[in-house]
């Protein structure tokens, strides 16, 4: 009886390995998403409902031009992998609070179609989507997306007001005038901390973004490489060169805590598609991160750099893949 | 000594409590055997039966036709029914003796040597050659090949391979619980015939029966040098340069063998084939075959005869279950689908596994690459298996290959841990058909 069930049964022939991890790129996006919620609350908590408006208004316009693209494409709708989501989730943190409607509806569009889909799709894009439509913002409506508010906790004032952010502050009226707004070098830090200043939504939270980041590391999502290479460098920099008295007189702890530097070393220049594959190569990567962060900060027009940092090296990271190969097994005596 | 690892791999379940505790058990003998004449890497054998013949267990119905060839012995008596041409289970079409058995179990002559030790190198290769051992894990290279290095490559190391390292076989596990003796008689053999003074025996750590029970069976065994090593379970450390790696810390170079660092590895099933051949002058006609995964109703480890149909195991251990659809000759990383279970069990068969539909992962649609790198640390060889399947994928063979192509002993790894569920493995042999080494 059961040879007769065996004989006529056809099975599935393909090619080896038959087993596969669990592991999926859906899982991965949802997961880096789910990293980013501490510091989208701390975002929320200090910015308001303008904050929960500007970022869900991101999320939503970036999956809907990812299904329309598809959909007028005639290709597989794939906005469940959670890859458009993620893309509207850090577009949407890079903001500032206050942008009217159609910032985040002009950045998606720019994020979704013309940097990612145009280039041919997930995998495919050459440079980050969120940074790409922040930065098509940011010299399209320079006012707007500097137009800073003061972090309110608890939604306690309705009417915010306009201010500076700490690099701004630092750029325009020096290191001694920041600490003199702060009141002392502890309060400063603890404000960084927390959160608590003028910023984009989601990178003020330097503790909330750190939990995210702990998160993807425990996950092995993230390793090492890139961020800890890019803060170091940066902070090395600003402590060298980032003073007024001369060299090492600068504050690194201040520079990696203030504007998108968390925010960008743990979740925009570890994005896979963008940065090196090898581990060497992203070490050089994460080093010329904040080489050319420090760069922007210190000596340009400017006064925050990480996301055109993070862009410019995006373009390197084809070359850093070629040059950065594996060493192959065995091949000890190769030149 | 403390070496023990290698860069990369992976760390599947490895299911073996299916079957781990099963003892091996022979067969329901099967009414015909097919024996391929084609069971190992080489050049295939020459039948010398005709039609109608009777013949005995053991005897010989292939010749070697090469030195790199094995010959093949019947397992079973009776009469040869016919010599017909079947797929093997890379798809190519192998000539095949096919026997009716008689039941009556009538060995050719078989001779209990017990001073074998006392041979000389030349006559115990002789035996080995004649016994048609070829290396049982799967890889199928005839033993005495390894057995017979060229005088400008000095072996000073011997490694029996115990790693098991794919999920769900247990075939080894079970042969080093309960023939560790005969498989350390196997090693010192091969060490004689090698001239070589280290045997070490490697087994994963998850397998600490195993370990015990030949370690103790290694304090039997006075006046030689042998060691058991522990090695970290983790997929593959039973492919044959990071075994050498972890025991030895020696790195075999790309594209040479194993006799180029002064190393020949045998499996253990191997040792054990090795010293059943040199003792009492038996031919390699039975092997140990686990038949295990989900889709299976009884898990076993089987002593089977050479030749006996796929279908037949299947049966004994109480036929598939409603949800299997997939079955696969060896273990489920580097075994292959077969389309029937009409097809015989050779020399190479480790294991029959039987996968249901939640372990088989639909990849008809993958994913582009997202250049995560979790092929690359995953690689065992150092390779960029990303770069190898976007190339192919694309058509770009030449560039595969600048990517060291042909290192890839296509273990899986790799495919394994695509978040993209890229058939990687796939569009590297289909590169590989593409351009020349």
């Amino acid at each position: 009886m059961d040879k007769e069930n065996n004989h006529s049964k056809s099975f599935i022939v393909s090619v080896s390995p038959h087993i596969r991890s669990d592991e999926s790129t859906g899982r991965i996006m949802w997961s880096v998403s789910a990293s980013l919620l501490p510091a989208v609350i701390m975002g929320a908590y200090y910015f308001g409902p303008r904050a929960i408006f500007a970022l869900a208004l991101c999320i939503v316009s970036s999956v809907f031009f990812e299904f329309l693209y598809l959909k007028i494409l005639k290709k597989d709708i794939t906005i469940n992998d959670g890859s458009a989501f993620l893309t509207g989730l850090l577009l949407g943190m890079n903001l500032p609070a206050s942008v009217p409607f159609y910032i985040p509806v002009a950045g998606s569009f720019f994020a979704i179609i013309i940097t990612k889909q145009l280039f041919g799709g997930l995998g495919y894009n050459i440079f980050n989507p969120a940074l790409i439509g922040r930065a098509f913002l940011l010299v399209s409506f320079p006012k707007l997306m500097t137009a800073w508010t003061e972090p309110s906790p608890a939604f306690i004032k309705i009417d915010a007001i306009t201010t500076a952010t700490p690099l701004g502050i630092l750029k325009e009226e020096g290191y001694t005038k920041l600490i003199e707004i702060f009141g002392d070098k502890a309060n400063l830090y603890s404000h960084l901390l927390y959160g608590n200043r003028a910023g984009c939504i989601g990178e003020t939270s330097a503790i909330a973004l750190l939990l995210g980041a702990a998160f993807l590391f425990y996950r092995r999502y993230i390793t090492w490489h890139i961020p800890l290479t890019f803060i170091g460098t940066a902070a090395l920099i600003a402590w060298i060169f980032g003073g007024n008295s001369g060299l090492f007189s600068g504050d690194p702890l201040l520079h990696i805590l203030s504007g998108g530097m968390m925010l960008g070393a743990f979740f925009m220049a570890t994005d896979y598609v963008t940065s090196p594959s090898m581990k060497s190569g992203q070490v050089l990567f994460g080093i010329g991160c904040g080489f050319l962060t420090m760069l922007i900060r210190l000596k340009g027009g400017y006064p925050e750099g990480v996301m055109f940092a993070i862009l410019i090296m995006n373009c390197f990271s084809p070359l850093i893949d070629r040059g950065f190969k594996s060493k192959i097994f065995g091949a000890v005596k190769k030149k | 000594m403390g070496f023990l690892v290698f860069k990369g791999g992976i760390h599947p379940a490895d299911k073996k409590e299916l079957s781990a505790d099963k003892k091996i058990t022979e067969t329901i003998k099967p009414p015909k055997v097919i024996i391929p004449l084609s069971q190992h890497i080489g050049a295939p054998c020459k039948p010398v039966v005709t039609i109608n013949q009777e013949i005995k267990k053991g005897e010989l119905i292939g010749e070697a036709t090469g030195f790199v060839s094995a010959p093949v012995h019947s397992s079973v008596s009776g009469k040869v029914i016919s010599i017909i041409e079947i797929p093997n289970i890379m798809g190519r079409m192998v000539t095949s003796v096919v026997v009716e058995n008689d039941f009556k179990d009538e060995w050719t002559l078989l001779k209990d040597n017990p001073d074998y030790m006392k041979l000389s190198p030349d006559e115990i290769k002789e035996k080995i050659k004649n016994a048609g051992i070829v290396g049982m894990g799967g890889a199928t290279f005839p033993a005495i090949v390894k057995l017979s290095p060229p005088k400008e490559k000095p072996i000073d190391t011997v490694i029996i391979n115990g790693s098991e390292c794919e999920p769900y076989l247990t075939g080894d596990y079970r042969l080093m619980i309960e023939k560790p003796s005969e498989i350390i008689e196997g090693l010192k053999i091969i060490m004689k015939v090698l001239g070589v003074s280290n045997g070490f025996i490697g087994i994963e750590d998850n397998k600490p029966l195993a370990i015990e029970s030949l370690k103790k069976a290694v304090i039997n065994s006075e006046g030689i040098n042998i060691k058991v090593c522990s090695l970290r379970t983790r997929y593959p450390q039973g492919a044959e340069k990071m075994l050498i790696k972890a025991i030895t810390g020696r790195e075999v170079p790309p594209r040479a063998l194993p006799m180029d660092v002064k190393v020949v590895v045998h499996n253990a099933g191997t040792a054990n084939a090795i010293y059943e051949a040199v003792r009492f002058g038996k031919p390699l006609i039975d092997r140990v075959v686990t038949v295990s995964g989900e889709g299976i109703r009884e898990p076993k480890n089987l002593l089977v005869k050479i030749g006996t149909p796929i279908s037949h195991l299947i049966e004994e251990c109480g036929g598939l279950k409603e949800n299997a659809v997939k079955v696969i000759s060896g273990g489920p990383m580097m075994g292959f689908a077969i389309a029937s279970l009409d097809m015989p069990v050779t020399k190479g068969t480790s294991g029959i596994t039987v996968l249901t539909e939640k372990e088989i992962v639909h990849t008809e649609k993958f994913r582009p690459c997202i250049k995560c790198g979790r092929c690359i640390d995953a690689c065992p060889m150092g390779l960029m298996p990303s770069m190898l399947s976007v190339y192919s994928e694309r058509g770009f063979f030449e560039g595969a290959k600048e990517y060291n192509l042909f290192d890839c002993f296509e273990c899986g790894c790799c495919t394994y841990v695509c978040p993209s569920k890229r058939p990687i493995v796939h569009l590297i042999r289909l590169a590989k058909t593409q351009v020349k080494p």
